[in-house]
């Protein structure tokens, strides 16, 4: 076999006991997977561990009287699958091909052995992991199993060293795609152990105290025929039928703009007639295939960025002078005010006081972030006594005098600029000199809204996402005069709120809402000058955004589309579009541009038709999609030399988290750089494409 | 006097005892107590776990992965309902017998009903004086000989007091206790006490620890002989006629007899009655002969009425000097009859369950035999005993 080497695979080697198990079932061979590590850098495959499996059973096979083979890992870990640490560096497609069909090679042996095999999965099992797993007869897996999955098109991959074949044979295509696909797909969805159970992916579950001694246990049963694992069987009439469901689902919400998804359902599809070896070479065809791609190695950099970056921003000053932040003051008690009440009392728990200028509505924001407590609390997510404390943390008043003791302050108050100052000055009378006053605006200036305090260095932009409960981004904003201090106890709040923090300067819309107004202006523009809104939708199918443009103005609302848009406008009235029949829209009150019926079949609401016009389109979706996409790379090229942001990572990382645009395209400059939008390349190839 | 409840022992069971520095090194205690504790509830799956009144769990060393309260904490990760309390307790090498005479005092009292003992000590972990920090007193005032903190100078200390103890007789017992020990082995009668463990080496792999680690089937007189004396020049004690340092633990299901016929519990063993004495803290391994003659005369019993002993063989000549005092032979079979801490190991705190489980074995074996002593020397100078009746066949 030739191995592809990489000198800095930290190894995982198999190492080999023999044990007697119980009930004189006779010896098995107990290999355990293990890099030396604790289970921070969990176990992972790369020639030199394969090659040390290949040796395990080598030995293996060389001793008579071995009753059965099982495999297992050490504390916390099964096996993580594939070393892809290298991977990004590899311009020669041979050592793809070659370093997948060593993983064939190697683990169908579980496979192919005389006696029976078991994995007994303690612990994360993914991707080549949880294929070494589906290589043996058998699998246990511990109740405590913390990730379980197939996450290779997660990835933009395939499963590809096994798992695509041996899944659907083992559990019939719609459990396997569930897996293979629906998981995948779902922001890289982990199963459960019983999940895994009910998909047929293991074959019993076992509590973690005697995890180990239970499954060898169990494994003798069966050894000796005490046990029969029953196994449901495959309806293979309708195998055809369920994948191509599968492939209408998949094609409706990403359209083609991504080849992995389909590729796997190629994959199970052909593996209902498929032999193992024809399923395994197929396998690795189409992984050396996808991996040569510049689109895989773009999504395996936001991967990377989502993994690596997210959790230590880059600019930020030094932890160590983050002041400590025991009492929260939120100034305003509407939807986003109570919504970031409820947050900072659940991630930070300390006392929030919300205030408002009626009784009224700081009752109704209080009530709501109680209320959101209660349901919680009635989903089983959080026992009573949690729920008590976080109801008694959340107040609110009429008075800012309860500000006197916070430690940082947020406005969601009205987006217009006197409001907030008025608000910010109100508040500076009230609290400390230290405390942090952090805005949430989207598109103001916080320079100037510091501008007249008396300690503007205490003044951050905190830019959530909605809704603020599940959205990972927050935009830090640094203001002209915000100091260390400052700008370090944001950073420090925003990890506390369990937020992956960017820091931005302090530049109108910052990034994500930048990018995305002026991606929308110059659609909207392409439809001002005759575009159908029809084309105008489709013209975005090959990027596979999460949703199409205009029906991303719907959800907004016109009517905030358009005050954004205006003021983008304001700030920059070359390259930010305002459209005027946008506006007749918004002042007819026409809640957006779709109807949908009862089926989701869309039409256009006839009241656009009459403002827009309905006459056919006078461009094509591509050069509709390539008039946005150089927007967009015009855009993100003077935010780096205004320095809105330090490098392309950050813009990349922004619109992958703040977005949610898909790992293929790497955020978006890897994009712009590989369909050749990019006037210079963003990254150096290599970073985000194959290298030369 | 109001009438006290009888005590039963229902079922006991141990982890097969390894090295120290061995097959366990990357094992937590805690861990090898609970797998001891859930087999031993799987294996008795009458017993009610939600009516369980204690669980009392014995360490000598209660820091680390012995610490946290142990019987608190092993409740807990054994999955015992949190209603279930625990504590832990410590008298050194009579941890677990005593964990078992204090719930068992709990139940006589009719306040308890069902409770759980258990042991453990994992002596690579924590090695013997780990952390101790003696009163300067006792040197200052002489309050004991330098020699009582070390075990196996307390060893000699008795050698000296008996000197009709030799190392002769001290080296034919340990190989005695081997040869025993091999037999019951192969007679499978140890087996069905222990709970496999499966145990990590980040080195070697995990593997499944099924047999005690310690015994030496092959150990000869003459080897035995040409061993060192680690604790004098020329002394008696050698590593081959002590227990050996190791790694281990222990769980026992006590319960009420009422309570264990209402519950259909098996009953392999009725508590007589118990004592522990003290004594010169520099030749503590004589402490089982006034533990034993208080425990037989609160018993209203004699040495003749006892069938069976189990007696620790923390070192040899220790248990020489109790059957001396008795009149009772160095190889007579009632004593020991599965060998003993000398080929199987001596895991401090656990021990005392691990004699209880082989008497009950031993009773098993000898159903016309009634009484049964379990007894161990404790170290800084005192002994403790625990008068058994048979039951085998009442069930």
């Amino acid at each position: 076999m030739s191995t592809p080497e990489n000198p800095n695979e930290v190894i995982t080697h198999a190492r080999v006991r023999y044990i007697e198990m119980p009930l004189g079932a006779g010896t098995m061979a107990l290999i355990t997977l293990d890099n030396g590590k604790d289970h921070t850098r969990p176990s992972t495959f790369g020639p030199g561990g394969l090659a040390s499996i290949n040796t395990a059973l080598d030995e293996i096979n060389a001793k008579p009287d071995i009753a059965a083979i099982a495999v297992t890992g050490k504390p916390f870990i099964f096996a993580v699958g594939a070393d892809l640490s290298a991977m990004s560096l590899v311009n020669d497609p041979n050592i793809i091909a070659s370093f997948g069909k060593l993983g064939h090679d190697v683990m169908r042996r579980f496979g192919e052995q005389k006696v029976p095999t078991f994995a007994f999965v303690n612990g994360a099992a993914m991707g080549g992991g949880l294929e070494l797993a589906l290589h043996c007869n058998y699998r246990s897996v511990s109740a405590d199993a913390a990730a379980l999955s197939l996450p290779e098109v997660f990835l933009g991959i395939i499963p590809g060293w096994g798992g695509a074949w041996l899944l659907p044979n083992l559990v019939g295509p719609a459990n396997a795609l569930e897996v293979i696909i629906s998981n995948s797909m779902s922001q890289n969805k982990q199963m459960k152990p019983k999940d895994a159970l009910r998909l047929g992916v293991m074959d019993i579950v076992l509590e973690p105290a005697d995890f180990l001694e239970q499954s060898i246990l169990w494994a003798a049963k069966v050894v000796k025929g005490d046990i029969d694992v029953a196994r449901a069987e495959i309806d293979r009439s309708t195998w055809d039928a369920v994948v191509e469901a599968y492939r209408s689902q998949v094609d409706a919400r990403i359209h083609g703009a991504t080849r992995a998804p389909y590729i796997a359902l190629d994959l199970v599809a052909a593996a209902k007639t498929n032999t193992r070896s024809q399923g395994f070479d197929a396998e690795d065809e189409a992984l050396t295939d996808l991996v040569m791609t510049d689109a895989v190695r773009a999504s395996l950099y936001s991967f990377d960025l989502v993994q690596r970056r997210a959790k230590k921003p880059v600019g930020v000053p030094d932890k160590s002078l983050a002041r400590p932040v025991k009492k929260v003051g939120i100034v305003g008690a509407g939807l986003m005010a109570s919504q970031l009440a409820l947050l900072f009392a659940r991630q930070l728990k300390v006392p929030v006081i919300m205030t408002d200028l009626d009784q009224e509505r700081v009752e109704k924001g209080v009530a709501y972030a109680h209320g959101e407590i209660d349901k919680l609390l009635g989903k089983g997510r959080l026992s009573p006594d949690k729920a008590n404390r976080l109801k008694a943390l959340i107040t609110g008043s009429t008075s800012k005098d309860g500000f006197a003791d916070a430690d940082f302050v947020i406005e969601a108050v009205f987006e217009q600029m006197d409001v907030k100052k008025t608000v910010f000055a109100q508040v500076e009378e009230v609290v400390t000199p230290e405390c942090i006053l952090a805005t949430n605006t989207s598109s103001l200036s916080v320079t100037e809204m510091a501008s007249d305090l008396k300690h503007p260095e205490r003044v951050v932009g905190f830019h959530f996402f909605n809704p603020v409960a599940l959205m990972p981004l927050l935009e830090i904003a640094r203001a002209d005069k915000t100091d260390d201090a400052s700008l370090a106890t944001a950073f420090a709040v925003g990890k506390g709120l369990k937020k992956s923090c960017v820091l931005v300067a302090d530049a109108p819309a910052f990034v994500v809402n930048r990018l995305l107004n002026r991606f929308l202006g110059e659609i909207i523009h392409c439809v001002d000058e005759g575009a159908s809104f029809a084309d105008a939708d489709a013209a975005v199918h090959a990027l596979g955004l999460p949703m199409e443009p205009f029906v991303l103005v719907q959800m907004v609302g016109p009517a905030v589309a358009q005050h954004v848009a205006q003021t983008l406008n304001g700030h920059y009235p070359d390259r930010f579009h305002v459209s005027e029949k946008m506006g007749e829209l918004v002042s007819q009150g026409i809640p957006g541009i779709w109807q949908w019926d009862d089926k989701g079949n869309k039409t256009l609401d006839p009241r656009v038709a009459a403002i827009f016009g309905d006459s056919p389109s006078t461009m094509t979706p591509d050069e509709i999609l390539n008039r946005a996409l150089i927007a967009l790379e015009e855009e993100a090229r003077i935010m780096l030399n205004e320095g809105v942001v330090s490098e392309p990572q950050d813009i990349d990382l922004c619109m992958i988290l703040g977005a949610g645009w898909p790992f293929w395209l790497g955020g978006i400059t890897p994009y712009l750089d590989r369909r050749g939008i990019s006037k210079a390349p963003f990254l150096p190839r290599g970073i985000a494409s194959v290298p030369a | 006097m109001t009438q006290r409840e009888n005590v039963v022992f229902v079922d006991g069971a141990r982890t097969p005892f390894a090295r120290a520095k061995s097959l366990y090194a990357e094992t937590r205690a805690d861990d090898l107590v609970v797998k001891v504790m859930r087999e031993l509830l799987r294996r008795n799956p009458n017993v009610p776990v939600d009516k369980i009144d204690d669980v009392a769990i014995a360490a000598a060393t209660q820091s680390g992965d012995q610490g946290m309260n142990i019987g608190r904490s092993a409740s807990l990760l054994a999955g015992l309902p949190s209603s279930v309390p625990g504590y832990s307790i410590d008298r050194w090498c009579a941890g677990a017998m005593t964990a078992v005479t204090t719930l068992s005092s709990a139940i006589m009292a009719g306040a308890y009903d069902l409770a759980v003992a258990g042991g453990v000590e994992h002596m690579t972990h924590h090695p013997m004086g780990e952390g101790v920090d003696p009163n300067p007193r006792y040197l200052s005032e002489r309050l004991v000989d330098p020699e009582a903190m070390q075990m196996g100078m307390t060893a000699e200390n008795l050698h000296d007091r008996f000197p009709h103890l030799t190392k002769e007789r001290a080296d034919l017992f340990a190989l005695a206790s081997q040869e025993k020990t091999a037999k019951a082995y192969a007679n499978g009668l140890i087996q069905p006490d222990l709970v496999p463990v499966a145990a990590r080496s980040a080195e070697l792999g995990v593997t499944l620890v099924t047999e005690d680690e310690s015994p030496r089937p092959g150990t000869s007189l003459e080897g035995l002989a040409t061993l060192k004396t680690p604790f004098r020049p020329h002394g008696r004690v050698t590593a081959g006629n002590a227990s050996g340092l190791s790694d281990g633990a222990t769980a026992a299901i006590l319960a009420s007899e009422t309570f264990a016929d209402n519950h259909g519990l098996t009953k392999k063993m009725r508590m007589v009655g118990f004592a522990f004495a003290g004594v010169e803290p520099e030749v503590m391994g004589v402490g089982p002969v006034p533990s034993t003659e208080k425990a037989l005369a609160k018993a209203g019993l004699s040495i003749q009425d006892i069938d069976l002993f189990e007696v620790n063989e923390a070192f040899a000549v220790q248990v020489l000097a109790f059957l001396d005092h008795f009149g009772i032979a160095d190889d007579d079979p009632r004593v020991n009859p599965m060998g003993g801490a000398i080929a199987v190991g001596h895991p401090l705190a656990s021990s005392g369950i691990r004699l209880m489980s082989n008497l009950a074995k031993d009773f098993e074996m000898n159903p016309q035999a009634k009484y049964g002593v379990t007894t161990m020397c404790i170290g800084l100078g005192m002994g403790g005993t625990v008068i058994w009746e048979n039951l085998t066949g009442s069930n």
